[in-house]
């Protein structure tokens, strides 16, 4: 017995050289991930260059104008992006306040509700939903999913509660924020559901024991020892889906409603920062289009930014929850 | 581990097999159409030989439809030989693509002005050549069938799209339309969301020939808050159908493929006129072309439909290598002359170039590559 496990192991030609082979193999993957990454940053920053000199930074951000120019050797526009910023925000608020109840409702269901038969297909079910492409989910919002059964329910929520409350007031536009949100929910709803089914089920038994023994009830062990220790692990989730709410560009591009303005409303039809690239690159002037690299450096850094507060919120919370992160 | 390599097996198997089919049917369609060739050329009236060769262009998406439709006819009755590729990447990449250098004919929606010539003739050492080759009108649409034919002027028209004029029953438009029922609706202003050639046909003409357009003029322009952008002509659409009181404007083709009601609007003599092929041709019989062919359809009179733009493709006067700029000569030549080729435009909703102005474009496609 010993004689074949030693022979297995022993290294014959290559094989002496094969673990440093892989071992630079595996290096170059890692090193690739930030190549890639400091070589997009980089191009789009330096074409961005000339418009953030032009507009100044921060009246690029925070400028409430948007006029495409259409020079090819100046800049005759006005640059700025706070209204694409502002969208995206919004859309991206938005999808996570609706997906993330309802991805831990999901997720709990499948690991402590659902009859064991259920589970499997319905985690299957759910990954499918994560595969559907964007562009599908934007079509299928904008011709059937929006008018025949979203967009009669915003209407009537503008008409009762829109008189009251200023942020639900009408008019209601087939496209706007809270219909691109909405359809956002849904494309996020899979990611931060499957993240966070495995997350939910690693809760250590023992501690759930114990709760029980203790005389707590199911839900009592969801809440005290489920959810707390699956917090850090549900931010992320809520990131991942998060992530793909502030970049997606399809969906939203069919749904926001392109305006270049926008708005206090709910149901206002305003524009996000990838939507508004995706929009209009393909005819725009090169001022126009260095304009938009500029977005794309903002988006990076809102992306930035947002994940850098999860950070915070995990560490700061985490340790309140007794757990080191 | 033994069932996946059955399963890979079967899978290089049927695409192997994919690929064998597609092979069959390949070269099926070349048999076909070289025998059509040759039935083409015995009829033909020249007999040169058959070109050879591949030509490339980028730009408008607004002719891509009837690009392809020529591309087609051309490649497989006229010069089976000759492959065309074009990329409709928009207006404004037609002219970038073509003054980098990188496709032998760019197109687009608007004309190259003098700043983009001198770039050209800097780079390529030649004068650029830009010539138009078809006209499309940009219409008014409405999602209610109840406002067709509704009479509009211009300078109504800018005050809808800047949202002073709301509501259908407003007095401005009642006045136009004298004994026409108007019903308390608010209207919903749906605009392209994207840059496009259709948008800047219908703020150039804003712009120019109405006195109280204040957005200016482009492929896109700021519209006022509380309007909606829809992406191409599918996203108006939805946002002129899904909302009451819907009014946006697209593409006539786009329009006559829908079925859209549509505005009749008031040209510079008075008229009221509906966006017809008749209509927009007659817009472009008084039209007075300059010699450089820089030039917008401003003002137009008579029964002329008065939102109208050009398609102008640019070739160069220099440079091309082997056969391209011969080949590029043929079929643009063919594509603005030939009974067949204006035929297949005007199934499509566009207007081909009166006879005068196709002298004009003719000689300018003859001037291409005439240097090298």
């Amino acid at each position: 017995m010993t004689t074949v496990r030693s022979d297995g192991l022993k290294g014959r030609g290559i094989g002496r050289y094969g673990d440093r082979v892989f071992a630079a193999l595996l290096l170059a993957s890692g090193l690739s991930v930030l190549v890639i990454l400091g070589a997009m940053v980089l191009r789009t920053t330096i074409d961005a260059l000339p418009v953030f000199e032009y507009q100044g930074f921060f009246r690029f951000v925070f400028g409430p104008e948007w006029h495409a120019g259409f020079s090819r050797q100046e800049f005759t526009g006005t640059y700025g992006a706070w209204a694409f910023i502002y969208g995206t925000l919004f859309t991206s608020a938005i999808a996570v306040t609706f997906a993330l109840p309802i991805a831990l409702a999901v997720s709990l269901y499948i690991n402590f509700y659902a009859p064991r038969r259920m589970r499997t297909p319905l985690s299957y079910v759910v990954e499918v939903l994560a595969a559907v492409p964007s562009v599908i989910f934007g079509l299928w919002g904008l011709l059937w999913f929006v008018p025949t059964i979203l967009h009669p329910i915003t209407r009537w929520v503008a008409e009762t509660f829109g008189g009251v409350i200023p942020f639900l007031s009408a008019p209601v536009p087939n496209v706007n924020y809270f219909h691109a949100g909405f359809v956002l929910a849904i494309m996020i709803l899979p990611i931060i559901t499957a993240i966070a089914r495995e997350i939910v089920a690693t809760t250590p038994l023992d501690e759930m024991n114990a709760a029980y023994g203790l005389g707590a009830t199911r839900w009592e062990v969801l809440r005290g020892v489920v959810l707390p220790r699956s917090f850090s692990g549900i931010v992320g989730a809520t990131m991942l889906g998060l992530g793909r709410a502030l970049g997606e560009t399809i969906a939203v591009l069919m749904l926001v409603g392109g305006s270049q303005r926008f708005g206090g409303r709910l149901f206002f039809p305003g524009d996000t920062l990838a939507s508004h690239i995706a929009a209009t690159f393909q005819d725009a002037a090169p001022e126009t289009l260095q304009a938009l690299m500029g977005i794309g450096v903002v988006l990076f850094l809102v992306t930035m930014f947002v994940n850098v507060i999860a950070r915070v919120i995990v560490w700061r919370f985490g340790r309140l929850g007794g757990e080191a992160l | 581990m033994k069932r996946t390599k059955q399963m890979a097996l079967l899978a290089v198997l049927a695409l192997v097999l994919a690929a064998c089919g597609g092979n069959d049917t390949a070269s099926d369609t070349t048999v076909t159409t070289a025998a059509s060739a040759t039935t083409t050329t015995a009829a033909g009236t020249d007999d040169m030989a058959p070109l050879e060769g591949t030509i490339e262009g980028a730009g408008a998406t607004f002719p891509n439809p009837v690009y392809q439709d020529w591309t087609f006819i051309y490649t497989s009755d006229v010069q089976p030989g000759v492959s065309i590729n074009y990329q409709s990447i928009g207006s404004g990449g037609g002219i970038e693509q073509f003054l980098l250098q990188t496709v032998d004919w760019g197109t687009s929606e608007r004309y190259l002005r003098d700043d983009a010539l001198a770039e050209g003739r800097e780079s390529r050492g030649c004068d650029a050549l830009q010539w138009p080759v078809l006209f499309g009108a940009v219409v008014v649409a409405f999602g209610d069938d109840q406002f067709d034919d509704l009479i509009l002027s211009g300078d109504v028209v800018a005050d809808i799209f800047e949202t002073r004029i709301t509501n259908f029953n407003d007095p401005a438009i009642a006045a136009l339309n004298p004994g026409r029922d108007l019903p308390d609706l608010e209207m919903t202003v749906v605009h392209r969301s994207d840059g496009s050639g259709t948008t800047s046909v219908f703020t150039t003409y804003l712009e120019n020939d109405t006195a109280t357009w204040t957005l200016g003029s482009g492929t896109e322009v700021q519209w006022p808050a509380g309007t909606i952008g829809g992406q191409g002509n599918e996203g108006v659409t939805a946002g002129i159908e899904q909302n009451p009181g819907g009014i946006g404007y697209i593409n006539q083709a786009y329009a006559l493929i829908n079925d859209l009601p549509t505005a009749q609007i008031i040209n510079s003599d008075g008229n009221p006129v509906k966006a017809t092929l008749e209509a927009t041709s007659e817009a472009l019989e008084v039209l007075e072309v300059p010699e450089s062919f820089q030039f917008d359809i401003l003002g137009v009179g008579g029964g002329g439909y008065p939102i109208t733009g050009a398609v102008w493709n640019f070739t160069w006067e220099c440079g091309y290598e082997g056969n391209t700029a011969e080949l590029l000569r043929d079929y643009w030549t063919w594509a603005v002359s030939s009974d067949e080729a204006i035929q297949a435009a005007i199934e499509l909703g566009y207007a081909p170039l009166g006879a005068s102005l196709r002298a004009r474009v003719l000689e300018a496609i003859a001037r291409t590559g005439s240097l090298d």
